[in-house]
């Protein structure tokens, strides 16, 4: 709760990453040209890599500014045990840096000329693909946290293990385009989702504490 | 995987004695030049049988000898990675310093395999597929493992207390291990459905006696040299670590 | 009953101190002393259960505190170097978080309380950004009015940018919180008046490297 609070005193935070990710995937017909056909390939591919950047660029904000200011010190003694701090930041963050990207990606695959029900399918994958990228990505937040660097390495160790989620995400889009069933693909992302949900926060948890001693 | 581990070598009765950094240096002093000359006899009979015993095969000619290097290389790349991340496991487990210092030791001879696979496979891809690359599975794979060792030493290197190198380092070598299988398997589907590539590795002719000897050679000559390549740089790592301890004082004064 | 033993910190190269050594009883004051870069810090990090010393152990009532975690954690305060507020919230609202991560939930007319005992009546609805350095450090140390029920207190430079009247202030409540029956770990480099009533004392600069003196 307290994490969302401060992320509404901080609206500005939330529309960098939301803009972000509305450039870069507005970048891309730019680059390839305006041919419709090409773009409606590849257009589910471009909203979830434009998703997983702007996903991942929001998450050295996850435990930075409690780092700097001695809250995480607080939350590694505190009371609560340390997996379920991190479960509910995560929460926090992901409502914050992530819902508003499922929300806005629609409009996103419009410009890509994606069909009604393959937008539908976008923003259901993403609603249950981010998860897994937040989880995942605590882990590598927590890792690197205090680093010189540290932006550009949490891409390294953190992207690579993306690429289950964007692999499922953006082929549950594209079956819909084939005229297939996209659901077995929006089971396995939220099989991984909970998945991640069930081992990410304790990896994390250890990741903070050996970013203390 | 405790058959990639130094430890392997030694009688089980002292195995804890060689836990110690102390111990082990000289033990993996002795025991990895033994490994370097195994691997240098091997990978010489290897590449031996490879290049002039075994036949010339009947679709892909001379240039399918390269499995002799790419698929020692590609086993060992995900050996290592999970001997890294058993040692990790361990060193976090029990809190024992070697563990830590031998998944450090095993990364950058882990990454080298992947690249040579990766850069063998572009080698051989090029006259039979006509491309340099292909988005196979497997190669899709094995670029993402390259990444996860990338990670890995990345990681280790921007932290300066090697205490905390260790762990973190620990906790993604599982967090990796973990991911492994989930990227395989994730990789094949999205390959099979995109159906993007028309050659398959699967259609590879069944072997000749002689070539699977060649390559089960080159397996062990791989095997060999990263061991001794783990144990020497571990022994860099122990005295880099250790090298205001008594005893690595008194070892640099006699060896200089 | 808090006892540390054979406690040893390394940072990188350099041994900060080695074999530290101290049992603090309730009622008990202990002033932990020594030049900067003695280690101070990180001697309360460790006893506090944020830090990982390389060797010894901190026991909480005849248990190791590595494997008490949580329940040692409820019963200790420990306010570091950064005061662990947020600029955006207000003093009450960061109060109030600290103490729910604490475990220990408080009202807002309790927080309110809270900060007036501290002279922070005028800044309650303030977001933290425009208080002062003193005012901010003030707002940290609010917590011990709410915090009489935690047996330990761990206090990095609690004396830091207050003023003369704050500083006797927080004096007057680590003493009422040690007759109370709690006890009070602290760092600080002003003399303080308390001196007469701290029941002991540990200076790091005793413990560098290769002295090995016992307290």
């Amino acid at each position: 709760m307290r994490d969302l609070t401060l992320a509404w005193r901080r609206r500005s935070d939330v529309f960098t990453s939301v803009i972000f990710f509305v450039i870069v995937a507005s970048l891309f017909p730019l680059g390839i040209g305006p041919e419709g056909k090409l773009l409606l390939a590849i257009g589910p591919g471009v909203v979830w890599v434009a998703a997983l950047l702007a996903s991942m660029l929001a998450l050295s904000r996850l435990f930075a500014a409690d780092y700097a200011d001695g809250t995480l010190e607080q939350m590694l003694i505190g009371a609560a045990p340390l997996p379920v701090v991190v479960i509910a930041k995560v929460i926090a963050h992901w409502i914050a840096a992530n819902l508003p990207l499922v929300l806005i990606a629609p409009l996103l695959g419009l410009q890509y000329g994606l069909p009604a029900d393959a937008l539908l399918v976008l923003a259901l994958a993403l609603a249950l693909g981010t998860p897994s990228l937040s989880l995942i990505g605590a882990i590598g937040a927590a890792l690197t946290l205090g680093l010189r660097g540290g932006g550009v390495l949490l891409a390294l160790l953190v992207l690579p293990l993306y690429a289950p989620v964007l692999i499922l995400g953006s082929l549950a889009v594209e079956a819909v385009g084939a005229g297939l069933s996209a659901q077995p693909y929006l089971l396995l992302l939220a099989a991984l989702s909970v998945a991640a949900l069930s081992l990410a926060p304790w990896a994390a948890a250890a990741a903070l504490r050996i970013s203390y001693e | 995987m405790s058959s990639a581990s130094p430890q392997a070598a030694v009688p089980v009765f002292n195995w804890f004695k060689y836990a110690s950094p102390q111990t082990f240096f000289p033990l993996a002093g002795a025991l990895a030049p033994w490994f370097a000359a195994i691997a240098a006899v091997l990978c010489v009979a290897g590449l031996y049988i490879g290049f002039f015993v075994a036949p010339t095969d009947a679709q892909q000619g001379e240039s399918y000898r390269i499995i002799f290097i790419h698929v020692p290389a590609a086993w060992m790349s995900m050996l290592i990675y999970l001997a890294m991340a058993f040692w990790a496991g361990v060193g976090l487990a029990f809190n024992t310093r070697l563990s830590g210092m031998m998944a450090t030791a095993l990364a950058p001879t882990g990454a080298w395999f992947t690249f040579i696979a990766l850069w063998t496979g572009a080698l051989w891809g090029k006259p039979t597929w006509g491309t340099w690359w292909v988005w196979d599975a497997r190669l899709t794979s094995e670029l993402l493992l390259l990444f996860l060792y990338f990670g890995f030493m990345a990681l280790q290197a921007a932290i300066d207390d090697p205490r905390r190198a260790d762990k973190a380092g620990a906790v993604l070598a599982l967090v990796g291990v973990i991911n492994i299988p989930i990227i395989y398997f994730s990789v094949q589907w999205w390959n099979t459905l995109h159906q993007g590539s028309s050659v398959s590795l699967k259609s590879a002719p069944t072997m000749a006696m002689t070539m699977l000897t060649g390559m089960l050679v080159m397996v062990f000559a791989a095997w060999a040299y990263a061991i001794a390549a783990a144990l020497w740089r571990v022994r860099c790592i122990i005295l880099e670590r250790e090298r205001r301890s008594d005893w690595v004082r008194a070892y640099l004064g006699t060896a200089r | 009953m808090l006892e540390v033993i054979d406690l040893a910190c390394m940072r990188g190269e350099r041994t900060l101190f080695r074999g530290v050594s101290f049992t603090l009883a309730a009622r008990g004051l202990l002033h932990v002393a020594g030049a900067n870069g003695s280690g101070k810090t990180s001697l309360l990090r460790i006893v506090c259960g944020l830090g990982l010393a390389d060797s010894g152990e901190v026991r909480w009532g005849g248990e190791a505190t590595r494997t008490l975690r949580e329940a040692y954690w409820r019963e200790v305060l420990y306010l570091g170097h950064a005061h662990a507020l947020k600029d955006d919230l207000t003093a009450t609202e960061n109060l109030q978080v600290a103490n729910a991560l604490a475990g220990r939930p408080v009202t807002r007319a309790a927080a309110r309380d809270a900060l007036a005992a501290f002279g922070l009546e005028a800044c309650l609805n303030l977001p933290v950004r425009a208080l002062s350095q003193g005012q901010k450090r003030r707002s940290a140390l609010a917590r011990l009015a709410l915090a009489g029920a935690m047996p330990l207190w761990i206090l990095d430079e609690p004396f830091a940018a207050l003023d003369v009247a704050a500083v006797a202030d927080l004096e007057q409540r680590l003493l009422g919180h040690v007759d109370g029956g709690g006890s009070v770990i602290f760092t600080t480099h002003q003399p303080a008046s308390i001196s007469g009533r701290i029941t002991q004392r540990i200076d790091l600069d005793a413990f560098e490297p290769g002295v090995g003196a016992v307290c």
